[in-house]
């Protein structure tokens, strides 16, 4: 709430110091690149993390060359890694990754950047709160790293800490709380900043029909972050007070652990941790998964040259998915033994929601068609992610059936399933993102053969990880064993999988560095582009290349007279129209 | 570029960013005690008996443990509160800078009695060995009205800037700080509705 007398964000030509300018900025440009470099960061070191537990589990119980050596005796003595350990990485893979890496991508980064420039406003319209989003997530992740450093490591009871097992860890699993409720704050302050942005500061012209579907996935992202983190909070609260409190919200009556009747009041249940946990943790897919909608739809219609097909119900469905996807929850839970009225309900709401989900992939599927399509780099990752996508999801309706998750829940068929739609679905559509704006943040554009070899390296490497894991799954290897599932004999025939997973997981981490590369050298020295270098009619094109951080977006309030997509408008001379271009052939639809 | 709508409502909207932003926020609080009293139902009803057996005496229902009277008392004392804050309010849109004062500080002391008078509960529980740990009854209990009381003393901080420090803005920009007392009153309404709907949970049902 800055005070309208004053007149220091007026474009005046005072300078601010490299701390207000770069650090604590408030301007949501700054912000976007910070969330964006922050949760690259994040995103590789979960991945580390996982390269680590790769080994063991393709060399159950040998010493890792090297880096195992460079770990302590606590966590690796003699550089083989500890179950405990394993445990910890694999606890923090699922935390790190989600998030503290690909949400914060999604919205804090995307999110930050591109919707005030896509809707033609000057800012965010708290920058205040914006600023104070990034710091407290910040603060989360730091409290996250720290984890490990605390007596017995990091938390080591899954990214779902179920209890009573996360209930009974060491200190770890506090410190794991107390992350989450920072992370929880700052999703929540980002959320309530979208949402207002979205609504109050729409440049004039720009109705809600009119903004890109970008802009709509991120508006109905934040109604999920919004409302389906507090539960999660909630949750926490009840489970910190069982840490540190002595209650028994989540322990019930006579809990025994290793052979010890634990000195607890009792009472509780562990089946409500996991009905509020799915409670946001189900929403939070579609938080991972609808931005990296949002993004792909934005460069298929650019690169089909087309406007997207059946824009209007790819909204609808969009809309229809945020709220089903808060009455889905229950199908983690079929196994708990909850009783099979409640099981089919939940399982009819989960066929119900893959409608939707199918209506904007098919809508992306038939935008390709009779399009002139240019196979930019961003292209070639937002087609990749149509198929993994795809697979993903497809994958996830026996899952969603309670006689076919009976057999398949808790294996590796589920970790295959949800990598598929957030590593080659959600992380291939953020490369895509990254490629797209990368000649917005910084007026050049990245080298496109580097590019394409990280792009065929990084989808080939990500299939060959995930793939196996559902022929892994179907035999019904379990997805938390330290030695991969060697102790069983039913394992045995798929357990040479694992090395071929293992090396392809090494060299998608080598490949990465092409990647990381490419987005250094490219700030400096990638080719120089023009503003609008994609040809793209949405209005963050309008403002200037690298809008200057700091100091509002546009030159003057843009006017929006058309649709996000009106490329190849019969009788214009060119193939795209911006949306803030004046003209007597205006858009066809007017309503709302 | 100023950020628009910062004090004036946008025409299609008819509101102003804050006060969208707050009902936002107080959609999100909504889930969160939400949860919470799911989680009371939740447990309750497995619960065998409730409150049932604290410290090896067994009590037939929640107003044996807690006293009702105490609980009331704190009812009327944050609804009077929340009438206070919205005359604050009120006397701001008459330019009554000093009426305001007034009714803001009434609503401040108000807030801190219904803490001094939570505290005493507390510590009357305390002291005869009633903490969180002595079952799911007690655990429901702090927790919910703690995390409640938490909120209570984030409303006195924010209506104390509002009375003191912050009060200089009705100098420089009246119509701002106005919808600052209008948008903190809105939080308060909120504790006070959870409030109301804490006290017959656990306390009377």
């Amino acid at each position: 709430m800055a005070t309208t007398a004053s007149h220091e964000t007026s474009h005046g030509h005072h300078e601010e110091s490299f701390w207000r300018k770069y650090v604590f900025s408030t301007d949501h440009k700054v912000i976007g690149i910070q969330y964006g470099l922050t949760s690259l960061v994040f995103l590789f070191f979960g991945f580390t993390l996982i390269m680590l537990m790769r080994w063991q589990l393709a060399y159950p119980g040998e010493p890792i060359p090297i880096f195992g050596f460079l770990f302590g005796e606590e966590t690796m003595p003699g550089g083989v890694m500890l179950p405990e350990f394993y445990n910890q990485l694999g606890a923090m893979h699922g935390t790190i990754m989600v998030f503290l890496g690909i949400v914060p991508l999604a919205v804090g980064a995307f999110g930050n950047y591109v919707v005030p420039l896509q809707i033609g406003a000057p800012d965010m319209a708290f920058p205040k709160l914006n600023m104070a989003s990034y710091w407290v997530f910040f603060c989360g992740g730091v409290v996250m790293l720290a984890s490990f450093w605390f007596p017995g490591g990091a938390a080591k009871a899954g990214w779902t800490s179920y209890p009573p097992l996360a209930n009974i860890e060491t200190t770890g699993q506090t410190m794991w709380l107390i992350g989450m409720t920072f992370l929880i704050t700052s999703s929540l302050l980002g959320a309530v900043n979208f949402l207002t942005t979205i609504i109050q500061l729409r440049a004039p012209g720009m109705t809600y029909w009119r903004m890109s579907f970008f802009c709509w996935s991120q508006f109905v992202t934040s109604f999920l972050l919004l409302l389906a983190f507090p539960p999660l909070q909630a949750a926490g609260i009840l489970q910190l007070m069982d840490r540190v409190g002595g209650t028994s919200f989540f322990m019930p009556t006579g809990l025994v652990v290793s052979g010890q009747a634990l000195d607890i009041a009792g009472g509780g249940s562990p089946l409500l941790w996991q009905h509020l946990f799915w409670f946001l943790a189900h929403p939070e897919v579609y938080v991972l998964i609808l931005p990296a909608l949002g993004i792909v739809a934005d460069i298929i219609a650019n690169n089909t040259r087309k406007p997207l097909w059946g824009f209007k119900s790819m909204v609808y469905a969009l809309i229809f998915l945020g709220f089903m996807s808060f009455i889905v929850w229950a199908h983690h839970m079929f196994i708990t033994g909850m009783g099979t009225a409640i099981s089919t309900f939940f399982q009819l709401t989960t066929m119900i929601i893959s409608i939707p989900s199918v209506i904007i992939l098919s809508a992306l599927f038939i935008s390709l068609w009779g399009g002139a399509i240019r196979f930019t780099t961003p292209m070639l990752f937002a087609l990749g992610f149509l198929p993994m996508f795809g697979i993903g999801g497809l994958t996830g309706l026996p899952l969603g059936l309670a006689p076919p998750d009976i057999h398949l829940h808790d294996t590796y068929y589920v970790i295959g399933h949800f990598h598929y739609v957030v590593a080659p679905g959600t992380i291939i559509a953020m490369f895509a993102g990254i490629y797209y704006w990368f000649p917005k943040m910084t007026g050049r554009k990245m080298n496109d053969t580097l590019a394409k070899i990280h792009f065929w390296g990084t989808i080939i490497c990500m299939n060959l990880i995930f793939m196996p894991m559902f022929i892994q799954g179907m035999a019904g290897v379990s997805r938390r064993l330290w030695d991969a599932g060697a102790q069983y004999t039913f394992a045995e025939p798929t357990l040479h999988w694992n090395v071929t997973m293992s090396h392809a997981a090494w060299l998608m981490g080598i490949i990465q560095f092409i990647f990381i590369w490419n987005l250094f050298y490219s700030i400096k020295k990638g080719e120089k582009v023009s503003d609008n270098p994609w040809e793209a009619t949405t209005l963050e094109w309008s403002a200037t290349t690298s809008p200057p951080l700091g100091h509002g977006n546009f030159e003057v309030v843009p006017t929006v007279y058309r649709d996000a997509y009106e490329y190849s408008v019969p009788g214009s001379s060119k193939d795209f129209t911006p949306q803030n271009e004046p003209g007597e052939k205006e858009s066809v639809r007017e309503e709302a | 570029m100023e950020i628009p709508y910062t004090t004036t409502a946008r025409p299609d909207t008819g509101l102003y960013n804050a006060k969208i932003g707050i009902w936002l926020f107080l959609a999100s609080e909504v889930m969160l005690f939400g949860g919470l009293f799911s989680a009371y139902i939740f447990l309750r009803i497995g619960a065998p008996e409730w409150p049932g057996t604290i410290l090896g005496e067994n009590f037939a229902s929640s107003f044996d443990v807690l006293s009702v009277p105490i609980g009331t008392f704190n009812t009327m004392v944050l609804i009077a509160s929340s009438v206070t804050v919205v005359m604050a309010w009120a006397q701001l849109m008459l330019k009554d800078f000093k009426k305001f004062r007034y009714y803001m500080g009434l609503t401040i002391l108000l807030a801190m009695v219904f803490l001094v008078v939570k505290g005493f509960e507390y510590n009357d529980k305390f002291v005869h060995g009633y903490f969180p740990a002595e079952g799911t009854f007690l655990a429901v209990y702090f927790t919910l009205t703690g995390l409640h009381g938490l909120h209570v003393l984030g409303g006195v901080v924010v209506m104390a800037y509002l009375w003191g420090p912050g009060a200089k803005m009705w100098e420089t920009n009246p119509q701002q700080f106005t919808n600052r007392v209008e948008v903190a009153g809105l939080y308060w309404h909120f504790v006070d509705l959870v409030w109301i709907f804490l006290f017959p949970t656990i306390y009377l049902l």
